[in-house]
């Protein structure tokens, strides 16, 4: 169990320097920075005082190396644009994205389970071709869109719901359910598909001989077994959450990393792109080795 | 052995060809996918140069035109956007890019991905390691942010869009053809083939390679939905396609700024991208059935009620 952690985080770890390795010479190409924050009429003298003051005038490779150093002291370097720890701007709108997509996956596990066990119960049913078209346009929808036609609808027709922003639970509403609707779409066909391969073997025949209620056979015997396929496709939807998170967030005008990440790029703040990258690498990482043990309490017969 | 011949083979193309049809006509809602893909594949290939010039045509009289008019002539059926030009001659001619681009970033990904990933499951060497810890770090993050960064770095532009899209999704493939090198290359005709003194470029591309493309090519139409998912929503972002070129993504980008006074901007090429994109999953769908065994009785049975 200890040997596989360690061996785990070790391959994370080579991932998330391999990462950061290749963002610092990516964003390093976009451009210098004294372009972007210092006036236009402000002399040579200045510019040239604005890359010393912040290391942009040493090589490529040495501030790749004082990057490094800094980075094993647990220092992240100064957000150019609000002049204060990058690190702790990325902390900050972690959590947002974070209750996000919490919220997000879970409501869309919880459902996609109810929703594609029933459709497994009697296949071929209408409920069943009904739940197979909606979570296929589940998974095809452009988010975007998807978002666009809600605030359409919602904040712009009916002035039911707020366009964007954080606040009541209102704001919640449009995010979370653009959110899910991917995950949602992909779940049902999952989990409905390990259903049906789990309703057709021997242990429910004896359960229903036994003369177990419906409920009892479908969610107790069944849904307990498919549940393990669920939750690796879960966790591997979980990272590309993420990546609606971009979208929404910038729809939305919620303030998560997604956002912040798009900023911080055009803005041309380096140290806040690798602290955002940083904290989500770090996430993601822990969210694996969570998923990984999640399937030995799912599975006793899973031993690491 | 003497069964498997030849020449049985291409009699039983038309045959299977045939049967196909036969199970697409039972699933009325295959068939409509069929047909509409159909529809926007034609409209890729003939779209420039039948309404090329209508796209691009502004019209003063017909700015933010609502849809559902035929006072213009049928071309402005669906609207026309701030600058007068038809929507559905925009729709027709964006195809091109859309479907291009994607069917560019999945063949390249498949090709790169299927070719490293044979690779890395045929040799133990460093560089298979090499290989896979960078497709850990493609999956390990999510795709859009790092191409975010990357067309940023480099500049929007067509190709670079490709490469992007190409890159992000090329861990699959090589995983994937990497999993079934593992158990091919323990397989007889390989120990045969090494014993007879074969190379490794050569068994790798005579005996394995045929046998893995089956694979990568069903992921690859798979992989076709979501590519064009990635692209739209990289376009919508405005760091996809830049203008005079568009995608459908880009339509709706465009028309974000409108909702309120003309809708029909950006909802109908946000709708074409979605049919588009549930047709394909219906019709893989359909071909997964098709191609199981065990489930193949449900486009069966129908066939047997309609007699």
């Amino acid at each position: 169990m200890i040997a596989y952690l360690g061996r785990r985080a070790s391959h994370s770890i080579l991932s998330v320097i391999g990462l950061l390795t290749l963002v610092f010479f990516l964003t390093r190409l976009t451009g210098d920075p004294s372009a972007l924050y210092l006036p236009l009429d402000s002399t040579a003298e200045a510019r040239a005082d604005f890359a010393r003051l912040n290391g942009l005038d040493q090589p490529i490779y040495w501030q790749f190396l004082e990057y490094l150093r800094d980075l094993l002291q647990l220092d992240f370097g100064q957000s150019l644009r609000q002049n204060r720890s990058a690190i702790e701007v990325a902390l900050e709108a972690f959590p947002e994205t974070l209750k996000l997509a919490v919220v997000a996956i879970t409501l869309s596990t919880a459902s996609a389970i109810l929703v594609g066990s029933l459709a497994a119960a009697r296949p071929g049913s209408v409920f069943d071709r009904i739940a197979s078209l909606v979570s296929l346009a589940g998974a095809s929808a452009p988010d975007f869109w998807v978002a666009i036609v809600g605030i359409l609808v919602f904040a712009v027709g009916l002035e039911l719901l707020p366009t964007s922003g954080t606040g009541g639970w209102a704001h919640w509403i449009m995010p979370t359910f653009v959110l899910m609707l991917r995950p949602f779409g992909l779940l049902v066909q999952v989990v409905r598909g390990t259903m049906l391969s789990a309703l057709a073997s021997p242990y429910i025949k004896t359960a229903r001989a036994k003369g177990l209620s419906r409920q009892k056979i479908i969610f107790g015997h069944a849904l307990r077994n498919s549940l393990l396929p669920v939750v690796t496709v879960a966790g591997d939807l979980a990272t590309s959450l993420i990546n609606g998170a971009v979208v929404v967030e910038s729809i939305f005008g919620w303030p998560g990393i997604g956002k912040l990440m798009i900023d911080s790029i055009i803005q041309r703040d380096f140290a806040v792109v690798q602290s955002t990258i940083l904290v989500t690498a770090t996430a993601i990482f822990i969210l694996n080795i969570a998923i990984d043990l999640l399937y030995a309490v799912l599975d006793p017969r899973i031993r690491y | 052995m003497t069964i498997i011949t030849p020449d049985t083979k291409p009699a039983a193309v038309p045959g299977s060809s045939r049967v196909l049809l036969a199970y697409l006509k039972r699933d009325k809602l295959a068939l409509a996918a069929a047909i509409f893909l159909a529809i926007v594949v034609l409209a890729a290939i003939l779209g420039p140069w039948l309404v090329g010039d209508v796209a691009s045509r502004l019209g003063l009289r017909q700015r933010n035109l609502a849809p559902f008019s035929l006072e213009s002539g049928w071309i402005y059926v669906l609207g026309a956007d701030t600058l007068g030009r038809p929507i559905l001659a925009r729709l027709i001619v964006g195809a091109q890019n859309t479907l291009g681009i994607a069917a560019a970033a999945v063949f390249a990904s498949m090709l790169v991905g299927g070719t490293l990933g044979l690779i890395a499951g045929y040799s133990e060497r460093w560089y298979s390691h090499l290989i896979l810890r960078l497709a850990d770090i493609v999956m390990s993050f999510p795709s859009l942010l790092l191409a975010l960064i990357v067309l940023y770095t480099l500049g929007p532009s067509i190709t670079n869009l490709v490469i992007v899209l190409a890159v992000t999704r090329m861990p699959i493939y090589l995983r994937t053809a990497r999993a079934e090198v593992l158990e091919l290359r323990e397989r007889m005709f390989v120990s045969a083939a090494r014993a007879m003194g074969a190379t490794p470029a050569r068994i790798i591309i005579r005996h394995i390679a045929p046998l893995v493309l089956p694979t990568l090519v069903t992921i690859s139409a798979i992989d076709f939905a979501t590519v064009i998912l990635s692209e739209s929503a990289l376009s919508f972002l405005g760091l996809g396609i830049q203008p005079p070129d568009f995608t459908w993504g880009a339509m709706v980008a465009n028309g974000r700024g409108y909702l309120a006074t003309a809708w029909w901007i950006a909802f109908w090429p946000g709708l074409a991208i979605m049919l588009t994109t549930l047709s394909l999953n219906i019709l893989s769908n359909w071909a997964r059935t098709v191609a199981d065994p065990q489930q193949r009785w449900r486009l069966q049975k129908l066939r047997k009620a309609a007699r």
